[in-house]
């Protein structure tokens, strides 16, 4: 399947990762918008971790055996697995924080807007993820993980 | 304290409408330019520091940013300019020497402007490169006097004469001297990288190689310079050819100095110095104070590369430039590199950097005729190089001479740089110019090696395109040949150094 | 008799579990779920939500409504099984129906306790709240009854949960605690107090150190509670939600293991070949105690069922031990906490609590031998996957423990191999 991966050595701890994330999940699609009108209600799916010189982005990783769909309660969290892809229906999410409890890489936030679980959903609907064609390093790439 | 007279140099304006709060611009400048004040919720900004690097404009997301270059408006006066008056104040601030990077800027006139290049029409083909094979490659190194062959019973020729050894380039481009230390790990990496997959070389400064980078040796060309900083065996065995640096375009005459914050524990190994400690170059090689001890060092490295390697001496574009490089080829260099006023450097005193040496049009004619005259232009290649800025650039250098060049200012804003001219801080906020950990992942070597790449063959293609247009179908056919040129508001005297007629003739 | 080569006994969180485990494995074998709920597969913990109006009948689904179907599993809903014969391999059912089995899941949950010594607590209007069918009870009642006040006997999980629903509803709510405050098993009191203060704000009554000593009756329905120092406080609904036991009716006399819940070993088996338990039923190992313990949560009742059901088709997966933890909102303050979170005195536990009032935050840790054991977040609970992370990989946080507590923690303070191995996605498990 393909993962999102970062790459530590050259994030450069911009956070247009997040940014662009943030537009991608908002209701406008529009950068200036989403941030004026929107921001305190979502959330970005990626976080840039920074200790230092070092940072890196995190976000799902779409684990084989997700730790959030066996402790999602209302089935709004599920693996595919044609794809492996840990996807997430904000439909029947109800906010009990379960996946927040449990994900090991902390990638599921809360989306104040609607109450529900936010996390990287690939960006699926619009093909390329956000983070990854808006990483000016090419810090977050897109690999195939062959196992 | 009293009143700091300087003033800012740049304009930070801030469109409101469009700033998003995003603080993208504060986490990327080195410089403290822009600050995020939670109380208002604004990115507020101090401009004293900006050095108009425009990465603050290039990352920002909604473009709300605009630098702009801000001369502090004194009354008008075209000998005591506001960049005169301003280094004043620095210097009655400070009482010390001002500082530069990169190439001189303050000539006007660039003579490659002024030569323009031949094109057939009717009495003569033009090649179209894309349908006709064009070769760029470039051999460098001595070329023999008269090649003997030998014949078998068969009448098969071979050759009999032994050559010397050739570096061989894919284009006549070569990437310049830039040091580890000077430049950051991954920029030195893109440009071994880059010059490996282009099928050229770089060049490893006067720094050292790091091991890490010891898999380039190939396209590597190492540097002996006066403090033989990274220099044993090894090293020279490592490289395709070594080369001699006795001087460099941007600061002829003075040497050099790495300060110590900037050795940390990979340039430290890779200058085989203490960490911490500053890496002075003296401004002369303490063992060479003669043509003849020249000599001496040319053959210790040949005989340290069993003869199997060229041996380059680089110097700078000073008054007697065509004695010099005739010196230098009669003691045995099997290429002469000639660095030009214009060329760059990390750090330079800047009236150094702008008065001192001439320009590469004139110094590279001279040799060339003057090798020329003395019947030993076979036996080095000439490079040219301080301040190629484009493929036509490179074109009329060969056909003033040059064998090759190398680029190093073209090649670092390939990779990013803006041309801030503030190497010499440390700060560089495009990662090329810095050992700050947090700055020098800013360059992905992987995207700089590709860029680096991309730039070359841009170039590369420029130039068949040039040649094609002239009927010339390879390098070797235009080197020299300076009926191909034409000088365009120039002097008698400059067009006769330049060897050149003028448009029109 | 009908035979079947799985049978699963239960619908909820490790029934749906077994049949994705058994399907990992073996995509055909012959599947029957049978369970006494007639509901398609729901999200127990949800029915609070619905009593509370925040999510539809539709919303309760745990899977979609075609996943038995898409799984190729015969359900039996609506039937009860009532005893396990392990020797012929069979289960039988309340209605009589003799169903055999190769492999046998045990999953039919817990059972609400009861309260032995309470006066009036089988009068109408008083409830338990643990199913679906509850969630209706109770709502038909309010309705026809017009109940405008509540009592609530138990401040855990499920009592805040239902506080929160009636509240949801418009009643007003008294609840009882019998412990000196509210979640008691896993808070301490300064987390409490947070929590308290939001059901407060929400307009709800907290009485602690007290329960109901008798439920006072009105035409013979519940008309409120009385306190053991004579307190009267009306209600024309009472909600027992004092906790749940392991259901172990089935099993009585059918020589599988029990203690406080079915044994399971590693695999989720029990001491009989080819019955397996798992969830809330079920008594199976506990990670940082190594004991075999009932820890009666969703996530670990899934992956139970789970492993149970690799095993059951033939693949070999251990169980890694559960972990008690969970994660609850009440009336807008998020508390997540895991492990040992209450640790006795003078046993080489090391906590670390950090408190703000005013921005209602609270993180509490839990350490021995410098390993995280436990923990309570209260308020800003994002990124505790992270903790519980390391409490599961039994990583080594000497020196971390300030870092632990500040609220922008998160993996870039961790050791490089457990980074690493988290941010390649690996999980905690690999």
């Amino acid at each position: 399947m393909k993962r999102i991966v970062a790459k530590e050595e050259y994030c450069m701890n911009c956070r247009l990762c997040e940014v662009y994330c943030l537009v991608s999940h908002s209701r406008s699609k529009d950068l200036i918008k989403a941030f004026r009108q929107e921001r305190g209600e979502i959330v970005p799916r990626i976080t840039v971790e920074r200790l230092g010189p070092v940072s890196f982005a995190v976000q799902c990783r779409h684990c084989d055996e997700p730790a959030c769909v066996e402790a999602c309660m209302t089935g709004a969290l599920h693996r595919d697995p044609a794809t492996g892809e840990v996807t997430h229906d904000p439909q029947r999410c109800v906010g009990c924080w379960m996946c927040v409890m449990v994900c090991p890489t902390g990638a599921i936030r809360r989306d104040r807007n609607g109450h529900v679980a936010a996390k990287c959903d690939l960006c699926l609907e619009t093909g390329t993820p956000a983070c990854v064609a808006n990483c000016p390093n090419e810090a977050l790439v897109i690999e195939e993980d062959n196992d | 304290m009293s009143k700091r007279l300087v003033q800012a140099e740049f304009n930070v304006e801030r469109d409101p409408e469009r700033c998003i709060q995003c603080q993208v611009c504060v986490r990327q400048c080195s410089n403290q330019v822009h600050a995020y004040d939670a109380e208002s919720d604004q990115v507020t900004c101090d401009e004293a520091s900006c050095v108009g690097c425009q990465r603050c404009a290039t990352l920002c997301p909604t473009n709300a940013l605009t630098i702009k270059k801000a001369p502090p408006e004194f009354a008008p006066d075209n000998n005591w300019t506001s960049d005169v008056i301003q280094n004043i104040y620095r210097q009655a601030e400070t009482g010390g020497v001002l500082l530069s990077a990169m190439g001189n800027d303050t000539a006007k006139v660039s003579w490659w402007d002024n030569i323009l290049l031949n094109a057939s029409q009717v009495t003569n083909p033009s090649i179209d490169p894309l349908r006709e094979p064009m070769e760029l490659t470039t051999f460098l190194g001595a070329k023999p006097n008269a090649v003997e062959l030998n014949f078998d019973d068969q009448g098969g020729p071979s050759l009999a004469t032994k050559l010397a050894p050739q570096l061989v380039l894919s284009t006549p481009i070569m990437f310049s001297a830039m040091s580890y230390g000077a430049i950051s790990y991954n920029a030195f990496e893109s440009l071994a990288r880059a010059a490996g997959q282009y099928g050229t070389f770089a060049n490893s400064g006067e720094g050292g190689l790091h091991k890490d980078f010891w898999p380039h040796g190939p396209n590597m060309i190492v540097q002996v310079a006066s403090g033989r900083f990274g220099v044993d065996i090894d090293y020279l065995k490592v490289a395709a050819a070594v080369e001699i640096k006795i001087g460099q375009g941007a600061k002829p005459g003075i040497g050099g100095h790495l300060p110590g914050e900037k050795v940390d524990e990979r340039i430290s190994q890779t200058r085989m110095i203490p960490v911490g400690s500053d890496a002075i170059s003296p401004a002369p090689h303490h063992d060479i104070y003669s043509i003849e001890d020249l000599r001496q060092l040319i053959y210790s490295l040949k005989e340290a590369t069993r003869y199997q390697k060229p041996i380059s001496v680089k110097i700078a574009a000073v008054h007697n430039v065509a004695a010099i490089a005739s010196g230098i080829v009669r003691a045995g260099a099997d290429i002469v590199a000639i660095d030009g006023y214009k060329g760059g450097t990390g750090a330079a005193p800047t009236m150094i950097r702008n008065n001192v040496g001439i320009p590469i049009e004139f110094a590279l004619a001279a040799v060339d005729d003057r090798l020329r005259q003395e019947g030993i232009r076979n036996q080095a290649s000439v490079v040219a190089c301080g301040g190629f800025r484009s493929s036509a650039d490179v074109v009329k250098a060969i056909a003033l001479g040059a064998d090759a060049v190398y680029i190093g200012t073209a090649a670092l804003v390939a990779l990013g740089c803006h041309l801030c001219q503030k190497c010499y801080t440390g700060k560089c906020n495009w990662g090329i110019a810095t050992q700050d950990p947090y700055l020098t992942r800013r360059l992905n070597p992987e995207i700089g090696a590709r860029r680096l790449v991309n730039l070359l063959r841009g170039w590369s293609h420029e130039i068949k395109e040039m040649m094609g247009g002239m009927g010339i179908n390879a390098i070797e056919s235009l080197r020299g040949n300076r009926e191909h040129l034409r000088g365009v508001g120039l002097s008698d005297r400059e067009l006769s150094i330049l060897g050149i007629k003028a448009a029109g003739e | 008799m009908t035979s079947t080569k799985y049978l699963i006994i239960g619908n909820s969180a490790a029934g749906v579990g077994c049949v994705e485990g058994i399907r990992q494995t073996d995509p055909t074998g012959e599947i029957t779920l049978l369970a006494k709920e007639t509901e398609h597969a729901y999200s127990r913990p949800l029915i609070t939500y619905l009593l509370g109006g925040k999510v539809d009948e539709a919303g309760m689904a745990y899977r979609p409504a075609d996943f038995y179907v898409q799984q190729r599993v015969k359900t039996m809903l609506g039937v009860e099984a009532a005893k396990v014969d392990p020797a012929a391999k069979t289960v039988t059912c309340a209605d009589g129906q003799v169903i055999g089995y190769e492999k046998l899941l045990i999953a039919n949950g817990g059972k609400p306790i009861t309260p032995p010594n309470l006066p009036g607590a089988d009068a109408p209007g008083v409830f338990t709240f643990t199913t679906w069918g509850d969630a209706r009870a109770i709502e038909q009642y309010i309705a026809a009854n017009d109940v405008k006040e509540a009592v609530v006997i138990g401040g855990g999980l499920i009592g805040l949960k239902s506080v929160e629903a009636l509240t949801a509803r418009g009643l007003k709510v008294t609840v009882l605690e019998l412990a000196p405050r509210i979640l008691a098993v896993t808070l301490d009191q300064d987390a409490s107090d947070l929590l308290a203060g939001a059901l407060a704000s929400a307009g709800v009554k907290l009485l602690t150190n007290t329960t109901a000593q008798r439920v006072d009756l009105e035409n013979g329905k519940a008309a409120g509670v009385t306190l053991p120092d004579g307190q009267k406080i009306a209600a024309g609904l009472v909600i027992l939600a004092i906790g749940v036991l392991p259901d172990l009716s089935l099993v009585a006399g059918s020589g599988i293991a029990t203690e406080r819940g079915i044994l399971a070993d590693e695999r989720l088996a029990t001491n009989v070949e080819g019955v397996y338990a798992a969830g809330d039923v079920a008594q199976a190992l506990e990670l940082l105690s190594g004991e075999r313990r009932s820890i009666p949560i969703w996530p670990n009742a899934y992956r139970q069922g789970f492993i149970a059901g690799v095993n059951m088709a033939g693949g070999d997966k251990v169980y890694e031990g559960g972990l008690a933890m969970n994660s609850v909102e009440i009336c807008g303050l998020a508390t997540i906490s895991a492990g040992i979170t209450s640790p006795p005195e003078g046993q080489g536990y090391q906590v670390l609590t950090k408190l703000d009032p005013k921005t209602k935050n609270y993180r509490k840790l839990v350490l021995k031998d410098h390993h995280l054991v436990g923990y309570v977040l209260v308020g800003d609970v994002d990124r505790a996957g992270i903790i519980t992370g390391l409490i599961k990989g039994r990583v080594e946080v000497k020196g971390l423990e300030e870092k632990l507590l500040a609220p922008d923690f998160g993996l870039i303070s961790l050791p490089a191999m457990h980074r690493e191995r988290v941010t390649a996605g690996l999980g905690v498990w690999s």
